[in-house]
């Protein structure tokens, strides 16, 4: 790992101030501190956010809102979270493991890096850490890797879960910069790679992700979230997917559908939440709706499975969404 | 096992195995030391201002220096000479590492000891109370979680803290509880019961 100096501001503005001038946020590390390791990340400035008061969980009207520093396992856990988006503690309890959700910040969850194993390999081309030095994946091992929203820069899947669920669920991010604050859908958040692969977000520089926002809405109880997978659990997803269903007298009234571990970054899917609306909630609607996910896709030769993986996720997601009480 | 072995050579003349990877295998030790890190891969020299905090590790508080590259893990193992920890693969991936911070289940190998000023820290040398074995070492024994041993320290830790949250109420439950705790021997049918066996006599 190479050098670095550790802040500790006791204010927001002090260590927003910090990272406008060049510093780094850590929050679990669960990220940074691995990649540090790796010096594939390489600050030179860090600064520990954990003493802000970013954390916590609250209720504001039909609104669920999310503290950044509130971590994983908290979150997972809490009371309202499971009454109003059973959907965020679903997708949250898939993710990663027991230890690390204890550590794991939401803040960082949003801003984790790809998993990509070129990406952590020094002497393999990568352009996401070296910008021009080619992608390693698109000839390489790539069974992991993404099939929509992919260019020829980079192929890497956004790994987080929960994002997942945000994205579906029009959950927003409130972020605080040397400039003030401003809001903005957590699906804005992320970039597609196109020719700049090693810009992932749109965050501006020093800005601080101070909270995440999920309105509800009368899906978000008939909501769940299926990871497939190599593993049982512990496991980053091949094909997951979100899904939240409104429903009255067996007739779909609204639908929100988002998938994971087939996009650059977590991807909505609003063709086929158009297509399940006013129909029966029954397989055959589900069927004609994740047909419409692959539109598009551009399988690697190592993942074409997930062409056929990532229909069939949506069908059963979506059975198991109709199936809650 | 091994722990024991070591603790009697230390006594004697003959080095632990440990003491001889220090002593003979320098590159192998000393690539795991973080001063060294930086050397090795020929990047720039930089200044490291060493950093001092306390830490109370198994009730027992110290004043540290540290570099603050080091992990709660580095600074277990290197700095404390508290070997039970173990380093399986440094990434998050595998739970060798894991102990308690402020009552938590962590991996101690992705946590920045410097981030941790204050904490109270609970490892596998903490378990055992007055000689007597803490309830789930015991059931570990009883129901042979282990075979080489290298996962154990971490397993039994995550173990203590997957009862304590509540999350060993069935089989199912504790596989998936436990499951951020790789065991490459595959002793889990033997893991899962000595939690099982344990989380029933709390
Ligand atoms: C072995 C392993 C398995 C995993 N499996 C999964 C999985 O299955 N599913 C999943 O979703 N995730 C998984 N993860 C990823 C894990 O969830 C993330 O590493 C974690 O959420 C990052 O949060 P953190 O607080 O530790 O971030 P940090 O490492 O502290 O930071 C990550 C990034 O976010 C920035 N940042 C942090 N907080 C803020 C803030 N408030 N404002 C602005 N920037 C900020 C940092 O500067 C840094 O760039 C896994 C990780 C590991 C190591
Ligand atoms: S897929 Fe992206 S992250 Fe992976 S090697 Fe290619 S450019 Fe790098
Ligand atoms: S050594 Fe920490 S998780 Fe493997
Ligand atoms: S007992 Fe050998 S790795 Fe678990």
């Amino acid at each position: 790992m190479l050098p670095f100096t550790m802040e500790k501001p006791e204010s927001a503005e002090a260590a927003i101030a910090a990272a406008a001038g060049g510093a780094r946020y850590i929050a679990g590390g669960t990220t940074l501190v691995d990649l540090m390791r790796e010096e594939v990340e390489r600050p030179e400035r860090l600064v520990d956010i954990n003493a802000l008061p970013l954390g916590g969980i609250r209720v504001e009207g039909d609104d669920l809102v999310i503290g950044a520093l509130a971590r994983m396992s908290e979150v997972a856990a809490d009371r309202n979270v499971q009454r109003l988006q059973p959907l965020i503690a679903e997708s949250l309890i898939e993710g990663a493991s027991p230890q690390l959700r204890n550590m794991a910040s939401m803040g960082g969850n949003m801003l984790q890096r790809v998993r990509c194993p070129y990406f952590r390999m020094l002497d393999a081309g990568c352009n996401k850490r070296t910008p021009g030095s080619g992608c390693a994946a698109i000839d390489g091992l790539n069974a992991g890797h993404a099939i929509l929203g992919t260019s020829e820069h980079c192929v890497a899947t956004h790994p987080s879960d929960v994002a997942v669920a945000l994205v579906a669920l029009d959950a927003t991010m409130r972020v605080r910069g040397p400039e003030g604050e401003r809001s903005f859908p957590i699906e804005e958040l992320f970039r597609l790679p196109g020719d700049t692969p090693h810009l992932e977000h749109t965050l501006l520089p020093g800005e601080l992700i101070v909270e995440l926002r999920v309105p509800g809405g009368p899906y978000s109880r008939r909501a769940r979230y299926l990871k497939v997978r190599d593993r049982a659990s512990y496991e980053f997803a091949l094909v997951s997917a979100a899904a939240a269903l409104s429903v009255e007298g067996g007739v779909i009234r609204e639908a929100r559908l988002a998938v994971g571990g087939v996009g650059t970054r977590p991807w909505r899917l609003r063709d086929c939440e158009a297509a399940l609306v006013g129909k029966r909630l029954e397989r055959p609607a589900f069927e004609a709706a994740a047909h419409l996910a692959t539109q598009g896709a551009r399988p690697l030769q190592h993942n074409h499975f997930k062409v056929e993986l990532l229909p069939r996720t949506i069908v059963r997601a979506l059975e198991m969404a109709g199936e809650v009480a | 096992m091994v722990e024991n072995r070591s603790e009697s050579y230390v006594q004697g003349p003959v080095l632990s195995r440990r003491e001889a990877l220090l002593a003979g295998a320098g590159t192998v030790a000393l690539a795991a030391l973080p001063s060294q890190s930086t050397a090795a891969t020929g990047s720039p020299a930089k200044e490291v201002s060493p950093m001092t905090l306390t830490m109370t590790v198994n009730g027992e508080l110290h004043v540290l220096t540290i570099d603050p590259r080091q992990s709660i893990l580095d600074v277990l193992r290197e700095t404390l000479d508290l070997t039970g920890t173990k380093k399986g693969c440094n990434q998050g991936a595998c739970g060798a590492c894991t102990v308690l911070v402020d009552g938590k289940r962590i991996v101690s190998c992705l946590t920045l000891a410097c981030m941790h000023d204050g904490a109270r820290i609970e490892t596998i040398e903490g378990l055992e109370k007055d000689g007597v074995l803490h309830p789930l070492q015991e059931a570990f024994v009883a129901h042979e979680g282990l075979q080489c041993g290298f996962c154990t320290p971490g397993q039994i830790m995550s173990g203590v803290g997957c009862i304590a949250e509540g999350h060993a109420g069935s089989t199912d439950e504790i596989r998936f509880w436990m499951s951020g705790n790789i065991c490459r021997c595959g002793a889990y049918p033997g893991i899962v019961a000595a939690v099982a066996d344990a989380a029933g006599r709390d």
